[in-house]
């Protein structure tokens, strides 16, 4: 099993007509994803890509029982696309946006805490790359031929440095069973404690590579889940040993503002929770290889 | 985005937390006016720059009538003022605010962030004001006082009291300090800040809670609703090439070093100054033209990066998604029949389509440096600098 999509997932689009969904719904298809249709208010009825256009996404959710959605709406928007999500009863939503307010997302997070956990939705991003199963569905914008198949869990703020850690691990024929883009805001739906737990539960998951860059707890605090409940190894690259305290680096999130949060305290911090660390971006490859042979999963 | 003091002292004021009588002037002429609008017997000159720590840098001067407030106010603007936060260009003074001076009986620390880890509203606050937070941590962090605040219901009154109390606030004032907070909360949450600092909060001797200092950010992303706060922006203090750069929705940082850096997504432009760092280099810039990385941004990013002059190597560093390499190398083909670029050019493609791309590449009449990874881009780099 690969995590949070699957062979079969159905796949609403959120923001389905407009350029840039549209766009992405369509490479989504041509990888195999289940897309079974959109929301996109106001065009209900109409069909799009060969597929069914609704006006709300309790309509589409009631029609096509899917429970997977993917947000391309505008950052204005997008929170409020977001919760009604979470109120249809959708249970996967990843929101591509960039751009939406903190405000705005503390808001969505806290709407969630609505729902039992049974009807939560779990949301990944905004701000992110997406999801990628390879060979079973993407759920994303990446370029899906770059992930071989396999059995490496990767979880990444970035979305092209999670790129270039599929294509160095391609280039050593080691593939990926999930990877997953977390994104770069300061608020985010869904943690890297929350997806490495989900590559702890994973069959098909042997091992874990994170990719991590400056500001915010969330590193740290996986290496300590990981040192407390992980069997499975677990590879770090932090990103921004040069970037300069208090200036936020492109992703709003990227931002050294307390310690504990620099590249260099947080490749100590994880170190001490017994991550292995890759010690530049060039060898997340290498730095994978070595610990599969160190633990004989290879 | 950041504001001026004098800007988030006029929002806070106008939800309801008092501040010292003030004025802005731009000319020494209307200083000394000024000055006597506000009246009393002495006054206080304060440089208006995007930085803290103006007092020690000599921005702050205390005066004794309005004509010591004129020739402070001369000696001020238009000099550039250096602080241990601006760094060494320091940041033009073209403004300042001229206040009443107050009768400072205790400072305290007030602040407001998001708290990253619980989501929610974090107040921090304490005793020792007017230190800097991340002195107070380090010297005194037994003074530090810090309350969530559940962003649904907002700050409660007994929240905004305990803090008071925390902070050994006479119980006559605490009705006082507890709406001085909860005004600022407010401010925090309704206008999209990111932080909002007052530093020093003062109890002054005529039992008045009042914001001396203060220091207010705003979210970028949440400007298409915030008109009012957007016109505040003062690009003046900004480095001009940031300014020239966020304009044109490109993520830049300027930095120290001299390999200039043309890169696509903002956790692969971190990796590459690393890279550069160990390749025994120092970056000139962090820039990220966005995932897409398309023909037209790739323009802009040479001219933004030709207008550094620190910038002796550029490394382009692409990693083609969906846009492919080949569209990609276009677009810097395009770029360069349209700027002149008279330093060493590396570039690394990589991604969809790598081949096509570094065909295309090698086929126009463009002089660079192929390089095949984020290492070697790296080495090449740093080799070209000579």
């Amino acid at each position: 099993m690969s995590i949070i999509i699957h062979k079969n997932t159905k796949i609403l689009v959120q923001g389905f007509t407009g350029k840039i969904g549209s766009f992405h719904a369509e490479e989504m298809i041509k990888y195999g994803s289940n897309v079974v249709g959109g929301v996109t208010p106001g065009k209900g009825g109409m069909t799009h890509l060969n597929l069914p256009v609704f006006n709300t996404v309790k309509e589409a959710v009631d029609q096509t029982g899917s429970s997977t959605s993917i947000l391309f709406v505008p950052p204005a928007f997008a929170a409020d696309s977001a919760m009604e999500a979470a109120d249809a009863g959708i249970k996967t939503c990843v929101a591509i946006t960039d751009g939406i307010p903190s405000h705005d997302m503390v808001k969505i997070k806290r709407y969630m805490r609505r729902y039992p956990k049974d009807k939560k939705m779990g949301l990944v991003g905004p701000n992110c790359a997406g999801i990628i199963s390879p060979g079973k569905s993407m759920l994303g914008i990446m370029p899906g031929h770059i992930y071989k198949e396999g059995k490496i869990g990767i979880v990444s703020r970035s979305g092209t440095l999670g790129y270039e850690a599929a294509q160095q691990l391609k280039d050593l024929e080691i593939g990926v069973s999930t990877s997953v883009g977390i994104g770069g805001d300061p608020i985010n739906g869904s943690s890297f404690r929350d997806i490495i737990e989900k590559f702890e539960n994973d069959d098909e998951t042997i091992a874990v590579l994170m990719i991590g860059e400056i500001g915010g707890p969330q590193e740290v605090e996986a290496g300590q889940f990981a040192k407390e409940n992980m069997s499975k190894p677990v590879i770090a690259y932090i990103a921004g040993l040069t970037a300069p305290k208090g200036r936020v680096m492109g992703h709003a999130g990227a931002i050294v503002s307390a310690y504990g949060e620099s590249a260099i305290e947080k490749v100590e911090l994880l170190k001490e929770c017994g991550v292995t660390i890759s010690k530049n971006p060039s060898v997340m490859g290498e730095t994978v290889k070595k610990v599969l042979v160190e633990n004989n999963l290879n | 985005m950041d504001i001026h003091e004098y800007q988030a002292k006029k929002i806070l004021s106008d939800f309801g937390v008092k501040i010292p009588t003030g004025g802005i002037v731009y000319s020494p002429e209307n200083a000394e006016n000024k000055a006597r609008e506000i009246g009393g017997s002495k006054w206080v000159v304060k440089a208006q720059v995007h930085s803290g720590a103006r007092g020690k840098a000599g921005g702050i001067i205390i005066c004794n009538s309005p004509l010591e407030v004129a020739d402070a106010t001369d000696k001020l603007l238009g000099k550039k003022l250096i602080t241990n936060q601006t760094g060494p260009e320091g940041k033009i003074i073209n403004r300042i605010y001229i206040e009443e001076a107050t009768d400072i009986k205790h400072e305290l620390y007030l602040g407001l962030v998001f708290d990253r880890s619980s989501e929610s509203i974090m107040v921090v606050a304490s005793t020792e004001g007017g230190m800097s937070v991340e002195e107070i941590s380090k010297e005194k962090p037994e003074t530090i006082i810090r309350s969530k605040i559940e962003v649904a219901v907002g700050i409660q009154q007994f929240q905004a009291r305990e803090i008071a109390f925390g902070l050994g606030i006479e119980s006559k004032l605490i009705s006082r300090a507890a709406n001085t907070i909860i005004g600022c909360y407010k401010a925090f949450s309704e206008l999209d800040a990111t932080m909002v600092e007052v530093n020093p909060l003062v109890v002054s001797h005529q039992d008045e809670i009042l914001a001396l200092d203060c220091k207010m950010s705003f979210d970028n992303n949440a400007m298409f609703r915030r008109d009012e706060i957007a016109e505040l922006r003062d690009k003046t203090q900004e480095n001009s090439n940031e300014v020239y750069a966020s304009d044109r929705g490109m993520n830049y940082v300027s930095l120290d070093g001299n390999i200039g850096n043309i890169i696509n997504g903002a956790g692969l432009a971190m990796a590459s100054m690393d890279m550069i760092k160990l390749a025994g280099g120092e970056p000139a810039n962090f820039l990220d033209v966005g995932g897409g990385a398309t023909p037209e941004k790739i323009v802009k990013a040479f001219k933004l990066i030709s207008m550094d002059t620190k910038v002796k190597v550029i490394l382009v560093n692409i990693f083609a998604g969906i846009n492919r390499c080949d569209w990609v190398a276009e677009g810097i083909v395009q770029a360069l029949s349209k700027i002149e670029i008279k330093h060493p050019l590396v570039i690394r493609l990589a991604g969809t389509n790598v081949e096509k791309g570094n065909e295309i590449l090698k086929k126009s009449n463009i002089n660079y440096i192929e390089a095949s990874t984020l290492e070697d881009a790296a080495n090449k780099a740093v080799k070209a600098l000579g």
